[in-house]
C-alpha cells in the first residue's frame, strides 16, 4: 500500500535519503533547511538501515566529510542553504574533479551576503555553472513540488552515481518549509561493502585487496597535458549529460504565443499565472525545466520558431534568462526573451507574473505579430 | 668477488618493507618525510593491515604521499584531511584511516577540522609533520614557526607582536577528551626513529582498538626551507626546535579520558 | 473543486496546526493539499499565518493574492487580510479582540466566540478547533470521518486521547458559528 503523508519538504528529503538506501549524511546546521538534519537525527536511521548521520563543524568540514565518504564508494550526501553553499563549493570542485558521485541539496534563501532566510533562487548561476572553481558542472535537479522533493533524492543520487559527478537539488525555503502530500517511495537496501568492492572497486577507497592495485582518489595532476586530458574528458561527459539527461515539463505550450519560463516555486506561480492569463484570452503556456544542468535547449530552440516571447520568471535578478537567450540565439530566431522576478526572498503572485507579461510583450501583445530586429 | 655475486637473499640485512612503493621519493634530500613513510609502511605491512588502510594525504609537500605507500588514499584539500578522514572512517569503521599533515595545513588553515576530530574522538589517526614552515609554497611563516626564525615571509625573523606565538597545538588537542593518545616524536637520528616508530605502531593499535584519535606530532626538518644542510638542519632542529616542542608522550589515557599531567 | 484559504492569527491560537489539520483531513479525502507557512521575521512579530489548498486538481501557485477563505484570528490579521477575500469569498472571524470588524458587503461574513466556548470547555487549547468546526459547517468540503482520520494522522500518539475533546470542540464550533452576512 502506498504510504501517503503530509510533510514538509525539508522533512522529505530526510525520510527518501534513508528510504533510497544512502549510506551518510553530513550536515551544518543554517535557516531554512534544518529541518533536514532534526529529521533524520530524530528517525535515527543508523537503528535501522544503518545509515549515518553528523553534523559537523562547517558546511567546510561537511563537504569535505562528503568527499571522504563518496570517495570511499559510499552513497552519502550534504544539504544546507545558499552561504553554506558557497562554504562547499570549494570541496564541490574537488569532489568534481575527482569525480566521486554524491547529492548536495540547496534550499536556496535570499542573498547576497548573509541575505534573508526567505526563499530565493539566486543561486542558479552558482549551481548551473559550476559555482567552485575549474570547468566543472553539477547536475541540477530543480524540483517543483513536495513529492519532487522526494522523487530527486533517488534520481539525484542515480544521476550522480551513473556519471560519477556530484548532483544538486537546487531547492528554496518555500519548497522546503511547504507540506503538500506526498507518496513515498518503497525502501531500498544500501548497497553492502561487497557490492561496493564490486561496483566501484575501480576506484573506491575501499581499503586495497591484494587483488588489485591501489584506488587514489584525487583532482591533482602535475602535468598539465595530463590535467586537460582529464579536462576534455570532463567535458565530453558533461555533453553525454546534456544529450541524455535533459528534463522538463511543458503545460499548455502546444497553442501558447507566450511561453513562461520558470523552475521550482516560481514555475509554481506561473502555472496559475497561465490559468489567469488564458481567462483573459492571452495564449501563454509554461516551460518548467526540471533539469537545469543540462539546460532543455532543443524545447527551447522548438518552441522559439513559433512563439511570440519568452518571458523567465524567476526569484532572482535573472539568471536563467542567459539560458534562455542563448538557446534562442543558437536557434538562429530573433523572438524576443524578457525576463520578471523578485528579489531579496519574495516570491512573486501570479498576478504579478501577467502583468509583467503584459507590459514587456504590449508591442506583440496590440500587434500580434512578433517583433523584429 | 664481484658486486652481484654478494646481492643474494641470504646476505639481505635490511629491505624495504613490501607496502613501500619502489619509486623515487620527490622529497629534498635530508626531509623528515621519507623517514616517516618508511615507518608507516613498515607497520602497516607488519601489522597486516594494508587491505583495511586508507591513508588522507594533505596539500604541503606529502601531498604525493600518495604515491609512496601501496594502499587506497585520498588527497585532502588543505587543511581538510581530519574531515575527510571522519567521512570514509565513519563509513568503514572497521578500517584503519589515517591523516598524514604538515604544519601549515593542519594548525593553521585546518585548525578548526583537526580540533572538531579530535574533539569527536574519530578514530582515526593524525600524523603531523612539524617543519616550523610552508615546505611546499617556498619557505613561508607556519603557525609552528618559531619566534625569530627567518622565512619568507617573515624576512627578519618572526616577531611575536606583529605574527603571534609559535603554535603548540598537539599539546591542545591533548586537552580534548575525544584524543586517547598524544604524543612527540622526532626522525633526526636512528634512536629517535626507532622511538617514533614505537610511538606510531601503539597509536595504530589504539585506532585498530577503536580507541579514539590518536594524534603523533613528529617535529621535522625542512633544509631546503630553512636554507640549511641537511646535517646543519638536525643540529638546529635539536638546539632551537626540541626545547619549544620537547619529545615525549603528552597524553596516554583513553577516549573520555584526561591529560597525564608530566 | 479548489478551496484556496489562508488561516491567520496570533503564534500559539494554533494557526498551524489547524491549517495542518485541514490539510491532512485533505488527503484523506483522497484530495491534493499544500500547506504553506509565513516563516521568518513575521513569526518573530507574533503573528502567524498559513494558506491551506484543497483541490481535486494538481495545486499551482502556494502563492495567493486572493483567497476563497480566510480565518482570521486577531485585528492585525483582520486590517491585513479582509482585503484580499475573492468577492463572493467567506471570512470567519473570532470577535476576541477585534475593535474593527469587517466591513465588507461583497463576502460572506461569519463569527465565532471561540476563545469564550474554549473557555466554557475548559481547555483553551481546543480554540483552533472551535474555529476549524465554524469553517466546516460553513465549506463542508470534508466529512467529519475523514477529519477525525486527519487529526489521528497529524496529531502525534500521545496526544491521541484528545481527539474525542477536538472532536467535540469541531461540533461546538459547528454549532456556534454565526451568520452576519450571506451574499
Amino acid at each position: 500500500m502506498a504510504d501517503i503523508r503530509l510533510m514538509k519538504g525539508n522533512e522529505v528529503l530526510a525520510e527518501a535519503a534513508i528510504r533510497c538506501g544512502c549510506d551518510g549524511y553530513f550536515g551544518y546546521p543554517i535557516t531554512p533547511q534544518s529541518e533536514v538534519m532534526e529529521t533524520l537525527m530524530a528517525r535515527q536511521p543508523w537503528t535501522e538501515t544503518g545509515m549515518v548521520v553528523l553534523q559537523a563543524e562547517s558546511e567546510v568540514a561537511a563537504i569535505n566529510m562528503v568527499y571522504g565518504a563518496a570517495g570511499s564508494g559510499k552513497k552519502v550526501m550534504t544539504s544546507s542553504s545558499s552561504p553554506g553553499i558557497s562554504l562547499m563549493s570549494e570541496g564541490l570542485s574537488y569532489i568534481a574533479g575527482a569525480e566521486l558521485p554524491c547529492l548536495v541539496v540547496n534550499v536556496q534563501r535570499g542573498g547576497p551576503g548573509l541575505g534573508t532566510i526567505q526563499p530565493s533562487q539566486a543561486d542558479y548561476f552558482q549551481a548551473v555553472k559550476g559555482g567552485g572553481h575549474g570547468d566543472y558542472r553539477l547536475i541540477t535537479l530543480a524540483p517543483s513540488s513536495v513529492q519532487e522533493m522526494n522523487d530527486f533524492v533517488d534520481l539525484g543520487f542515480e544521476l550522480a552515481i551513473k556519471y560519477r559527478n556530484p548532483a544538486m537539488i537546487l531547492t528554496d525555503g518555500a519548497l522546503g518549509q511547504m507540506m503538500e502530500k506526498v507518496e513515498l517511495a518503497n525502501f531500498k537496501p544500501r548497497l553492502t561493502n561487497p557490492e561496493i568492492h564490486e561496483k566501484f572497486g575501480s576506484w573506491a577507497t575501499t581499503g586495497k585487496p591484494a587483488s588489485r592495485k591501489k584506488n587514489i582518489v584525487t583532482s591533482l595532476v602535475m602535468d598539465s597535458e595530463e590535467m586537460e586530458k582529464n579536462n576534455l574528458r570532463f567535458q565530453k561527459k558533461y555533453r553525454t549529460i546534456e544529450e541524455n539527461e535533459v528534463r522538463y515539463e511543458t503545460i499548455q505550450c502546444d497553442d501558447a504565443e507566450y511561453i513562461l519560463v520558470a523552475f521550482g516555486t516560481s514555475s509554481r506561480v506561473c502555472q496559475k499565472a497561465v490559468e489567469i492569463a488564458r481567462e483573459k484570452g492571452l495564449k501563454v503556456g509554461l516551460l518548467r525545466p526540471i533539469t537545469l544542468f543540462p539546460f532543455p535547449k532543443k524545447i527551447i530552440k522548438e518552441l522559439a520558431r513559433r512563439a511570440q516571447g519568452f518571458l523567465s520568471v524567476e526569484m532572482n535578478a535573472g539568471q536563467m534568462v542567459e539560458d534562455i537567450i542563448l538557446s534562442v540565439y543558437e536557434a538562429g530566431s530573433t523572438v524576443r526573451v524578457n525576463y520578471f522576478g523578485r528579489m531579496g526572498g519574495i516570491i512573486p503572485t501570479p498576478e504579478e507574473v501577467v502583468e509583467a507579461l503584459e507590459e514587456k510583450f504590449s508591442w506583440e501583445i496590440s500587434y500580434g505579430v512578433k517583433r523584429s530586429y | 668477488m664481484v658486486l652481484k655475486d654478494l646481492i643474494k637473499p641470504e646476505n639481505l640485512v635490511y629491505g624495504k618493507s613490501k607496502v613501500q612503493e619502489d619509486v623515487y621519493m620527490h622529497y629534498c634530500p635530508g626531509c623528515s618525510h621519507g623517514v616517516v613513510h618508511k615507518i608507516l609502511s613498515e607497520l602497516i605491512e607488519e601489522l597486516g593491515i594494508q587491505e583495511k588502510t586508507v591513508g588522507v594525504a594533505p596539500v604541503g609537500c606529502a601531498v604525493f604521499a600518495y604515491n609512496y605507500i601501496d594502499i587506497d588514499w585520498q588527497q585532502a584539500s588543505h587543511g581538510r584531511a581530519p574531515a575527510v578522514a571522519t567521512g570514509i572512517s565513519r563509513m568503514y569503521p572497521e578500517n584503519f584511516v589515517f591523516t598524514y599533515q604538515g604544519d601549515g595545513d593542519l594548525a593553521s588553515i585546518g585548525a578548526g577540522e583537526i580540533m572538531h576530530a579530535c574533539n569527536r574522538g574519530e578514530n582515526i589517526l593524525v600524523v603531523f609533520i612539524n617543519n616550523g614552515i610552508y615546505g611546499m609554497t617556498g619557505g613561508q611563516m607556519a603557525p609552528t614557526t618559531l619566534e625569530g626564525m627567518v622565512t619568507s615571509t617573515t624576512p627578519t625573523g618572526r616577531n611575536v607582536d606583529l605574527n603571534g606565538y609559535p603554535m603548540k597545538i598537539t599539546n591542545l588537542m591533548a586537552q580534548l577528551p575525544g584524543t586517547s593518545y598524544v604524543t612527540r616524536q622526532a626522525v633526526h637520528t636512528a634512536a629517535a626513529a626507532r622511538k617514533c616508530k614505537r610511538s606510531l605502531k601503539k597509536a595504530i593499535e589504539n585506532v585498530l582498538a577503536k580507541k579514539g584519535t590518536s594524534f603523533v606530532e613528529v617535529v621535522s626538518t625542512c633544509n631546503s626551507g630553512w636554507k640549511m644542510t641537511p646535517v646543519a638542519a638536525n643540529i638546529w632542529m635539536e638546539m632551537n626546535m626540541i626545547p619549544y616542542y620537547p619529545l615525549g608522550d603528552i597524553k596516554d589515557s583513553v577516549k573520555g579520558g584526561h591529560i597525564i599531567e608530566k | 473543486m479548489t478551496e484556496e484559504l489562508i488561516i491567520a492569527g496570533f503564534g500559539g491560537q494554533g494557526v498551524l496546526s489547524m491549517g495542518k489539520i485541514l490539510a491532512y483531513s485533505g488527503i484523506m479525502e483522497d484530495k491534493e493539499v499544500t500547506w504553506f507557512p509565513s516563516y521568518g521575521p513575521e513569526m518573530r512579530g507574533g503573528t502567524a499565518n498559513v494558506t491551506v489548498i484543497i483541490s481535486d486538481k494538481r495545486i499551482s501557485s502556494p502563492i495567493i493574492k486572493h483567497f476563497d477563505t480566510a480565518i482570521i484570528l486577531n485585528q492585525q490579521s483582520m486590517d491585513k487580510f479582509e482585503k484580499s477575500v475573492k468577492t463572493g469569498g467567506i471570512l470567519l472571524y473570532d470577535p476576541n479582540g477585534i475593535i474593527h470588524p469587517p466591513t465588507r458587503t461583497d463576502i460572506s461574513i461569519f463569527k465565532v466566540d471561540a476563545t469564550k466556548t474554549a473557555v466554557e470547555m475548559g481547555n483553551p487549547r481546543v480554540f483552533n478547533m472551535i474555529v476549524f468546526g465554524s469553517y466546516l459547517k460553513i465549506r463542508p468540503i470534508l466529512t467529519l470521518d475523514n477529519v477525525e482520520r486527519g487529526l489521528q494522522k497529524s496529531l502525534p500518539e500521545r496526544y491521541h486521547n484528545t481527539i474525542p475533546l477536538n472532536l467535540e470542540a469541531i461540533k461546538k464550533g459547528q454549532e456556534l458559528v454565526e451568520s452576519l452576512l450571506e451574499v
